[in-house]
Formats: C-alpha cells, structure tokens, sequence
C-alpha cells in the first residue's frame, strides 16, 4: 500500500487494466502525447502507443461516437471529456444511443464503455470548467453513474467500470486530483458499482455526499466531534445505481440526515436521496431531512466571493449539520 | 410596555397553571401568535400575544399557578408606522391588555406552520422519538417531565435516550446504598418503589376533587330503577339507529334525556352554591364524564334540554371521540351544571361520585342488571335493573328535593314505551 493523489490512482488503474486487457483504449482530447490536460494519462502514450492512446478532433460527439462503435464491436473504450461541462455536444450520442443500446436491441449488444469527465468546481474555472453533471445523467435510464472520492475508490471504481459491460459516466472531481491523498491497495482491487461506504461511522447524524464533498464533509465530521456531536459520513461513491439499502441504513441508525452536493439544488441528488429516506426510513426520523448544495444559477462564477458563496464548504456544512443536531 | 394577564378562560375558572412559555425574553412575537401555554381545568390552552413586539419579561415561571388577571408577562409593542393606532392602547385601558380567551382549542388557534418558536415544536414528536416511548413504555406523565432540548423545546431521539438512561440508574443507586447502609435501615423502609410524576391533567384532577370535597358537604342517595323496558326499546331500535345514523344507541343519551326531565322538575337541583343565594340555571348543561389514557374529562352537552334522544347521542358522541382523540376546546368542558356519569359500563352496582363545583349534583349510573323483582300482583319476575346514585350539595338542596329528582328520572325510565320520540 501506498499513499497516492486521485489523479495518480486513475491514470494506474487505466495503466493496469490497458496491459490487462489488450481490448482497453483511450480517445479524448489531447489525451495522448500531452497525456491530458490534467496528466490523467501521462505515459501511456508512449507505453501503449497511438492505437490505444488516441488524441480525438475537439468534438465531443466524435469521442462518444467512436467509443459507441468500437464499443459495439467488442472493444473496451475509456472516452475521456475533457471538462465535463464540455460534454453537451456528446449528449445525443450518449443519452438517445449509448444508454439506450442494450434495450433497444433486447439485450443482444452491449456497450461496455467508460466516459471520464472531470467535474466540479472550486478550481477558479468558472462558467465552462466548473459545472456538475450528475443529476442530469443520472436522470436518464441505462447510464450508470460513478462519483469517487478517494484514490482507493476512483482506482477500483475505474476497474470496475472499464470492466462492467454498460456504459459507465465516470465523474473525477478536478479539485480532488491532488488535494485528497490516500492509501492505495496494492493489486487488482475492484470496487463494485452500487455500494456506498461509509467513510466514518457515527451516531448523532448522517452525512450523506460523495465526490469532492466527501473530503469536505470528512472535516466537518471531525469538528463536529470536537463539539461532542457523533457525525456518521456515508460516501455514496456510486450516484446510480444508488445504494438504497446504505442510505436507509444510515437514516436508521441516526435519525437524523444532511445531504450535501455542490451540484445545483432543484431535482439534484440529494432530492432523491432524501425521497428514498422517507419512503423507507420515516419511522426512524428524528429531524427533517437536510440539505446543502449549490444554488440554482446558471453556472459557477468566476468572481472568486462568488464562486464561494456557490460551493458547500466546511464552514457552511457544519454550520447546517450543528443546526441538524440542535433540532 | 403592556402588560400581559392570565386570562380567564372560562366563567368559572378562577385561576391558570403557566403550562409553558412559547417565545422567550427578547423573542419578537407577532400578534395572535402562541405566547404561552396555560393549564386550566382540564384543558390546555394556547394563549396568544395581545400585540406585536417584543417580550421583555416573563413574570411567571412554568408550573406556577396565578388568579386570573395576574401579570404574567411584559411585551414592549412594536410600533410599525401603518399600524401605529392599532396597537396603542386606549388610555382607559391605561397601558394594560387583559387577553382574550381563545374562542376554541389549540388546534384552532392559527399558528405558524413552522419555524422557531412554533408551539407545536414540543407537542409534535419525531416517528423516531414515538418509537422509543412505544419501546421503552414511557408514559405521557412521564413524557411531559422530559425536557426537550431541541429547538423551540422540541424533545428530540437523544432527550428520549438520556431520559432511559437515567430511569434504569435509580435502581442501580438505591443497591448500592442499601449495601453500604445498616441492614436494619434497609428492612424497616419499604424498598422503594417508582414514582409517577403528576401530569397537568393528573394535578388538575386532584385540586378539583381536593376542593369539591372540602367545600361541598356531600350526601348521597340511590334509586333503583327497572330498565326493563328501555332495555327491550334500545334492543329492537339499535340496529336500525345505527343504520341511519352511524352511532351506537347507547344508554347514556336516553338516562340523560331522564337527567334533563328530572331537572326540569326539581330545577334547584340544577343550580350553584354561592354565598349571595342558590343560583339556579336557565340552561340545561349535562357534563359527561369521559375516561381518557391519563385521567377523566368531563365535556359538556349544552342546552341539553333542547335535544332529542337522537341529538344527545350524537353530541355525546362527537364530545366522547374528541375528549379520547385530546381535542376538545375550551367551550367543550364548562359551563356543565349537572353531570352523569357511567361507572356501571365496568360493573359497578353502586357508584359514590364527587361533585364537579360548582354544580350540585351528580348521578352515576350504574350496571343493569337482571334480578328477581316482585312486580304488580306480588309475582316475581326477572327484570333488568339498575342503580341511580346521587350526589349532591347539601347546601343546595335536601333529600326530599333529591328523592323527588330521582323518582323523576326513575318515573322517566320506567314508564319507556315505544311513544317516546327518538327524534
């Protein structure tokens, strides 16, 4: 075991499961001799050579489009997008072919492929290099959805979804690339889709985040211990198929639960997250279900007050989580 | 500045037990909103804040008892510039705003649906707080001696668990004392036992019995009625009333349509003891006592002599239902000025009640029972029979008013037949 960034955990488990399975190919913009704008896959240009590290056109809709048909033909594509926010000319591609292609053709064909986006906010990006596209993917049926938050998850979540035979939307928050350190497992260690964990146990509330947040709420979490308040932080790590029985789980151990995402408030993840607490956790409830998220504006700001004033942060999260407690 | 005053909540009460604050000093308080929970006979009422502004001083604490018209609170108005004259107090009133009695129950009381300071923060209880008391078997005496921690006093999952926790620990406390102490000591005292705190309406019971049976001087009386026709009447009409009206005919509305025919005889019986003279009562107010979880209430059917046998059914009815589901109103137990009571659903052959003051009377009715009775023409029969006790004030009345009350209402019962309009 040891410690690494986010960033250095994706680019290994691309490394690992490119030399594993010769099926494996990377196609994005600038992924190639650059090694991407972030350096998810410096060095694998060169390891694996430029029929498996493709540089793409700037056009969105080609990576996804290549990857569908290679993907239908057996290959195992990882498009990466460059910035999530620049996924908008792929979702025709995405939405109406590739999350649809196992029901359309009943189950005969399906495509086994990975989109990467690095999302998230935080950075100083602004409008086209900070937005949150969960909820938006996650509304539609036959995409999963992945949101690690620690280099263990997003090395063995990429495993798993280079390995699962659907198309996998694989979100890297920017910001967490080489702020969040952790130890990693030595060896083929897979994550499975669909399990959440919880990240540190408690028994006053439940925070409930994944992605960057989970770092966040991690902090708040332990100041929050600090003032004799037991915090329990679930990480959902996968956004769809959701982890139900860790949500209800958690709500009825507690009784008490604060979501929180940086994504947009109205129809987001907590929304759901919160529904599924009260279909099948009310009787344990001692409080409302809370939640923290960005707000609904267009974007996020680059003026830097406002940028903050966008992004949950420990400050506010703990402010929301002791207003939790005290109810 | 105003002053805030106990409010009478009721002709007849004289006094107001300060239930809980809802807003605290420097709390802003809007007009009409829930300023202070109040414990009367009986009821808890919601009083509201006579103006807008801010409450300065809290001048009772909770859990004391004050007269009406006491200080009990100072607020400091807000003057907003549109509603400037109205919350001036006139200069008769001279700076003091006596606040009206809410016209009904709490629960009717408009309040804010959420929000701090909102009085149903502590009534409303979490499903994960209503678990724990099913599980642990805490009282609603118990649960109203447990301070709420949360916001607005609102008792939360961890007031509940402390509360458990130290439950479990005199147990544990008292077996160490009783190893440490002399083993004389530990066999002489009783191992002692659980007490039951008082609920507000355990306490309001007992000052009102306490009262009556130091004021009124007590006699009792009893008649033995023959129900036997009114047994055969409610067998054969039943079915078909609870058909056409939805509501059980039980005995209780046709003994008091009897009640109401005896009173009307013997009016001094529905009357009140005062020191200017026996003040007897133009309506005909019948109290029903009604056994809930904790205790006993005692609504009240109004203008009972104005009802049919129908309608006191469905009035007693309503009144029963909402005493057991805790929403009565105010109106709903005053203003009785006789009252019957039917022990005899649990068996009961002879019931010795105490008067609820200031009536001066109160019947129990007994279980009906089938006897051998020698009837017209010495023969015996079997017939269903029942017990009418009396209570009633001494100084009111005396036996021979009271004879002639119950031989009234026996008369009443007796004479049943089929001609007696339901309707």
């Amino acid at each position: 075991m040891a410690v690494k960034t986010v960033i250095e955990a994706i680019r290994e488990g691309m490394d690992e499961e490119m030399a594993r399975d010769e099926s494996v190919f990377l196609i994005g913009e600038d992924v190639g001799n650059r090694g991407g704008v972030f350096l998810a896959s410096d060095g694998l240009y060169k390891k694996y050579g430029e029929l498996r590290v493709i540089d793409s056109p700037l056009a969105e809709s080609c990576i996804i489009g290549v990857a569908i048909g290679a993907a239908v033909n057996g290959m195992r594509p990882i498009a990466e997008i460059q910035f999530a926010d620049f996924i908008a000319p792929a979702m025709n591609q995405i939405i109406e072919e590739a999350a649809r292609f196992s029901y359309r053709t009943a189950g005969d064909f399906n495509l086994p492929m990975v989109i990467r986006a690095p999302w998230g906010g935080g950075v100083h990006g602004a409008l086209y290099h900070s937005q949150s596209i969960e909820a938006t993917f996650s509304h539609i049926p036959g995409l999963k959805v992945v949101a690690p938050g620690t280099p263990a998850d997003a090395k063995g979540l990429l495993k798993a979804a280079i390995r699962d035979p659907d198309p996998v939307l694989y979100l890297e928050h920017k910001r967490t690339y080489r702020l969040v350190k952790g130890e990693v497992p030595d060896g083929d260690r897979v994550v499975p889709i669909g399990k959440a964990d919880i990240k540190r146990e408690g028994k006053d509330l439940s925070l409930i985040a994944y992605g960057l947040m989970l770092t966040y709420c991690l902090e708040a979490a332990e100041k929050l211990a600090a003032e004799g308040v037991s915090a329990e932080v679930l990480d959902l790590r996968t956004i769809k198929p959701i982890d139900q029985a860790a949500i209800i789980a958690t709500a009825t151990k507690t009784g008490k639960v604060l979501v929180v995402h940086e994504d947009n408030r109205f129809a987001g993840i907590a929304a759901e997250v919160m529904a599924i607490i009260m279909e099948n956790a009310f009787d344990a409830l001692d409080a409302p279900v809370m939640r923290l998220t960005g707000p609904d504006v267009p974007a996020m700001p680059f003026n830097h007050v406002l940028e903050d004033a966008f992004m949950p942060n420990v400050e506010k999260i703990l402010a929301k989580a002791k207003e939790l407690a005290a109810y | 500045m105003a002053s805030v005053k106990m409010p009478q909540l009721g002709e007849s009460i004289t006094e107001g037990t300060i239930a809980k604050w809802l807003k605290q000093p420097g709390d802003q308080v809007k007009k009409y909103e829930g300023l202070v929970e109040v414990i009367t006979d009986k009821v808890n009422a919601e009083v509201p804040a006579p103006l807008a502004g801010i409450l300065k001083e809290i001048k009772v604490k909770e859990g004391t008892t004050v007269t009406v018209g006491t200080e009990i609170a100072v607020i400091e108005e807000s003057v907003p510039a549109t509603a400037a004259s109205r919350t001036t107090p006139s200069p008769k009133e001279g700076g003091e705003v006596a606040i009206a009695a809410p016209a009904a129950a709490p629960q009717s009381v408009p309040s804010e649906p959420e929000g701090e300071g909102s009085t149903e923060s502590r009534t409303r209880l979490s499903p994960a707080v209503r678990a724990l008391i099913e599980e642990h078997r805490i009282s609603d005496a118990e649960l109203s001696g447990i301070t709420g921690s949360g916001i607005a006093g609102r008792i939360s999952k961890k007031d509940i668990e402390d509360f458990v926790a130290k439950r479990t620990q005199p147990a544990t406390a008292n077996g160490e004392q009783r190893k440490t102490s002399a083993p004389a000591a530990a066999t002489a005292a009783p191992t002692p036992g659980t007490t039951i705190p008082l609920s507000p309406m355990r306490r309001a019971i007992a000052t009102n019995m306490l009262k009556s049976k130091q004021t009124i001087p007590h006699a009792w009386t009893v008649a033995e009625v023959d129900m036997t026709s009114v047994v055969r009447f409610r067998q054969k009409a039943k079915d078909g009333f609870k058909l056409r009206e939805g509501i059980d005919l039980t005995f209780v509305p046709i003994i008091v349509k009897a009640v109401v025919e005896g009173l009307k005889a013997v009016p001094v019986l529905n009357a009140s003891w005062s020191e200017q003279g026996v003040v007897l009562h133009k309506d005909i107010n019948i109290g029903v006592a009604v056994s809930v979880d904790d205790g006993l209430i005692v609504p009240v059917v109004h203008q009972a002599d104005r009802m049919s046998i129908s309608g006191l059914a469905k009035a007693i009815d309503d009144l029963a239902k909402r005493a057991r589901a805790g929403k009565l109103g105010i109106p709903d137990v005053q203003g009785g000025t006789f009252t019957v009571n039917n022990p005899g659903t649990f068996g009961t052959i002879l019931s010795y009640s105490i008067i609820a003051p200031p009536q001066a009377g109160i019947l129990a009715m007994d279980a009906i029972v089938k006897r051998p009775v020698v009837i017209e023409g010495d023969a015996i029969a079997v017939r269903s029979m029942m017990n009418l006790c009396l209570s009633f004030d001494h100084r009111v009345l005396d036996g021979v008013s009271a004879a002639r009350f119950l031989q009234g209402v026996r008369r009443w019962l007796e004479g049943f037949s089929e001609q007696v309009p339901l309707y």
